[in-house]
């Protein structure tokens, strides 16, 4: 038993008994977590890098506002427009589940609300593409409207997790204030907790586009056979877009084509890394701001 | 703040006691708010069920030729109208499972790193950057690999491992082109790991202060501290982030369609091409010939929903079980 | 108590340190010549947080085999001096230290000190009962596993328990989990697991504070039965469990006179000496103010 007992309290403070190997386990543990996050941010930067390097080459003023083969505009133009219809669904629907989420459910109903949420969200974006297909595009025709429909879905649960984080931020006395004064529900909700939610919500919305913007496989059933020289706004019909584009010249194997899709790829990333980093630190703001 | 209430103060005010028209205006408001709140989640619910209803509608005529032994057996010839998923959903398997078996335990370190070893600094730094590999779309980053990643790896990843371990059948010898169940892993498993990193990091912060106190003022060292009380405290959470990521994985069809090489056989070689569930559909959908082909596509989607929605719904059940765990010893 | 109770030697050697005591008794801090009895040995020790200073030039020693408690009002910074005795503070952002803490006459915070070394010869409990996860046994075993000490590893979790006045509460249910207990239950596991590596020394934050009377009883009988065993350092805002447990105590109190007020040792003595016949007027308030 004795054999637990500090032999000698006095001898100096340096590691003693097995401590050393203990020790040696202890750093080449922390070097292993260390060596990982490095990983994890090289395979970053060498991408990035990559299409850094690689497109800028291709990118000048006709390549962003001329149609093919000078440019890719059409293809810009029609993620735009995907992008922007695809939002004007998915927000206002998100933005009323929130709502619901924090005004009305109880604890049952959120917490179905929730589980459908995270499914929704824990979707294969490709299953949402058979589902256009088969909704919107079979026996009809491709559009980008059918395109958009899947990137709402994509974007939905999104948004309304995102608002109801601000949401739940708005100070519960402000509802108490209105409820006693009498002020109806949605007097309050419209004028007081919507108005201090807004900066949360836009910004959880444009997280939300940052992430629909480069989806693909739902295009590929969706908006896939276009004409590549087409300016189109129209998303009734099939609509040149980036993400496809991209995929069709990256399995077409012609080096100019590489060359076009790594400009695609750098202006489509420069979107996405700015838009998710300048959201991410405005939505720190706002919660800051919300919770103080 | 006061400022906002105030109109509000007078306006209800008012309202309580003169109006009667106000107050049938906000009874129906209030209702109108409520009715569509309630829609907008019922949008939600539905639109589940439909996903479901039309993934296996359309998939109804292969479902009826070819029964259940299509997810085993492993013919796929579209000009013969033969369709079986089995090398499918084996090339799901491998190409999920190493992205798992390689990309968890990196995300769980990368979790404790940021949670345990880095300073607030760099730790204000790495972690939204790990988010971003998040952010880059599976189309760009499956480019990368078909241009950067596959070559490096067939030049020299690949020879490496068939020199040192090619004993082994998994590490077959390399093909020519990079196109391989051994890149699509690769960036598989660059996608999962920022999905359960981030969840892990969650999870190691939500460990009590006391309780790392309690373990280090037992003369444990910083790794003892991890494996003893960290790890143990969350295992549940990071199994379920662990399953979210292999749902993630599973469901992959872009980038692996771009690496893969979509081969048709089973083999045992990473190195050679193959196929998954997911980069078949996006694959051949497009230039589908038949009802029948399309069909069959859209019955590897109904096998794809049932194994990712239970994957799913198994994580949602651990972590919420979790988190009741978490509230009763607070 | 128990036969296969600790080290017999270590015992032997505690009370000839002990016997060694009344030579010391007058002397408030230990002139150079009656060092070797003293474990802690602290000279003009100053702690800051960030900018914020919490604890100016205090010059206390520990005696061996004693149990010293030190008391004050909260924010003397009693606890942060506790804290910085086994380097449980390093981990707080900002932390540094002035002066110069002696253990055993090694600096406790000089070069080649390592940490994990210190905290196994100085125990801690904490003021919340922090039991891990794990059933009663493995909350015991777990750090002596850790040492390597597997021979007689049941032995060893028994004698700690008994040791902790423990044992008979829980020897049928040692596979159970150790969060089943009660409070008080929980905080003498927590002492087992401390005395189960057998420390030299053992630091106590508060123990009692969470407790109700009875559990506090327990602990404070508890100390006794340990006394003599391990030189204990406790912290505690109830005077009566000073003045019940301790052979030494020691006043905190907060420095007025700078430009914030800072924690500071007032006065240290024998614990009845403190209470019946205290020299500094401050700590004559502060004991009739909360005797009377």
């Amino acid at each position: 038993m004795s054999e637990g007992a500090i032999p000698d309290p006095a001898a100096p403070l340096t590691p003693s008994g097995n401590l050393r190997r203990r020790q040696l386990v202890s750093r080449a543990a922390e070097l292993a977590a260390t060596a990982a996050a490095v990983l994890a941010v090289g395979a970053l930067a060498i991408v990035v890098y990559t299409v850094v390097s690689r497109g800028a080459k291709a990118i000048d003023l006709d390549f962003v506002f001329t149609g093919y083969p000078t440019g890719v505009g059409p293809m810009l133009l029609g993620t735009l427009v995907i992008a922007l219809v695809a939002t004007a669904m998915a927000m206002p629907v998100g933005v009323l589940i929130a709502l619901y989420l924090t005004e009305y459910a109880g604890a049952r109903g959120s917490n179905a609300l929730r589980l459908t949420l995270d499914l929704l969200n824990g979707l294969p974006s490709i299953i949402l593409g058979l589902f256009v297909f088969a909704l919107l595009v079979d026996h009809k025709q491709q559009s980008g409207f059918a395109g958009a429909v899947a990137l709402a879905i994509i974007e939905l649960p999104l948004i309304a997790r995102g608002s109801q984080e601000v949401l739940l931020l708005v100070p519960q006395s402000l509802r108490e204030a209105s409820d006693a004064l009498g002020v109806a529900r949605w007097r309050s909700v419209l004028t007081v907790v919507l108005p201090t939610a807004l900066g949360g919500i836009v910004t959880s919305t444009v997280l939300a586009v940052a992430r629909a913007a480069g989806e693909t496989a739902p295009l590929i059933l969706a908006s896939s056979v276009f004409d590549p020289k087409s300016f189109t706004v129209n998303p009734f019909e099939s609509m040149p877009n980036v993400p496809v584009w991209i995929y069709k010249l990256s399995e077409e194997g012609n080096p100019e084509g590489f060359t076009e899709a790594w400009g695609m790829s750098l202006l489509l990333v420069s979107f996405i890394l700015f838009a998710s980093l300048g959201a991410r630190a405005l939505l720190a703001r706002s919660k800051r701001k919300l919770s103080s | 703040m006061s400022t906002v209430s105030h109109p509000a103060a007078r306006v209800g005010g008012r309202a309580g006691r003169t109006s009667p028209l106000r107050k049938r205006l906000d009874l129906l408001g209030d209702r109108l708010l409520f009715g569509v709140c309630l829609l907008a989640a019922l949008i939600a619910a539905a639109t589940i069920v439909l996903v479901g209803y039309q993934i296996v509608h359309g998939a109804s005529p292969a479902i009826s030729k070819f029964g259940f032994a299509f997810v085993y057996e492993t013919t796929w010839q579209p000009n013969f109208g033969a369709f079986g998923a089995g090398s499918l959903l084996f090339g799901t398997a491998v190409t999920s499972t190493f992205a798992l078996v390689l990309g968890a335990p990196i995300a769980i370190a990368i979790g404790l790193f940021l949670t345990l070893l880095a300073p607030r600094g760099v730790r204000g730094v790495v972690g939204p950057l790990v988010e971003l590999l998040a952010a880059i779309p599976s189309v760009i980053l499956g480019f990368w690999g078909l241009l950067v990643l596959g070559p490096f790896l067939q030049a020299h990843v690949e020879p490496f491992l068939h020199g040192t371990l090619g004993f082994l059948p998994i590490f077959g010898a390399p093909e020519t082109t990079g196109l391989s169940v051994f890149t699509a892993s690769v960036i598989l498993t660059l996608m999962v790991i920022p999905i359960i990193a981030s969840i892990s990091r969650d999870l190691f912060q939500s460990v009590p202060r006391e309780l790392q106190d309690g373990a280090s003022a037992l003369g444990a060292t910083r790794w003892e501290v991890v494996r003893g009380v960290v790890l143990p405290t969350t295992s549940s959470g990071v199994v379920a982030a662990c399953l979210l990521g292999l749902g993630r994985a599973l469901g992959e069809a872009i980038a692996v369609s771009q690496v893969i090489g979509a081969g048709s056989t089973l083999q045992a070689s990473l190195f050679k091409s193959g196929d998954t569930l997911a980069s078949r559909i996006a694959l051949q959908f497009p230039g589908a010939l038949t009802e029948l082909h399309k069909a069959s596509l859209f019955y590897c989607g109904v096998i794809l929903l049932a194994i990712g929605l239970a994957s799913n719904l198994v994580a949602q059940a651990i972590g919420r079980r979790f988190s009741y765990q978490g509230a009763t010893a607070r | 108590m128990n036969p296969p109770e600790k080290t017999a030697p270590s015992r032997v050697r505690i009370q000839t340190g002990a016997a060694a005591v009344p030579a010391a008794v007058t002397g408030t801090t230990a002139a150079p010549a009656f060092q070797p009895e003293l474990v802690f040995d602290s000279r003009d020790v100053s702690i800051f947080y960030g900018a914020k200073q919490a604890l100016t030039a205090v010059t206390l020693g520990i005696r061996r085999g004693e149990i010293t408690a030190l008391i004050g009002p909260s924010g003397c910074g009693k606890t942060t001096f506790l804290r910085s005795l086994n380097r449980m503070n390093d981990s707080v952002s900002g932390f540094r230290i002035e002066g110069s803490i002696r253990y055993h006459g090694h600096e406790l915070y000089g070069g080649n000190v390592d940490q994990v070394e210190v905290r196994r010869r100085i125990g801690m409990v904490f003021q919340k009962p922090n039991p891990f996860p794990k059933s009663i046994y493995d909350n015991v075993a777990w750090a002596p596993r850790n040492l390597g000490l597997r021979r007689g590893l049941d032995e060893r979790v028994e004698a700690a328990l008994r040791g902790a006045a423990l044992w008979d509460e829980v020897k049928d249910r040692l596979k159970d989990s150790a969060l089943g207990l009660s409070g008080g239950q929980q905080q003498r596991l927590c002492i087992a697991r401390a005395i189960a590596i057998e420390p030299d020394v053992l630091l106590l934050d508060e123990p009692a504070s969470a407790l109700d009377p009875i559990a506090t009883g327990a602990i404070e009988d508890l100390m006794h039965s340990l006394k003599g065993r391990f030189t204990i350092v406790i912290v505690t805002h109830n005077m009566q469990q000073a003045a019940r447990v301790a052979d030494r105590t020691a006043f905190f109190s907060l420095e007025t006179g700078g430009e914030k007020p800072v924690g500071t040792l007032i006065e240290v003595g024998e614990t009845e000496r403190i209470f019946a016949e205290p020299r500094d007027p401050r700590t004559r308030d502060y004991v009739t103010g909360r005797f009377g």
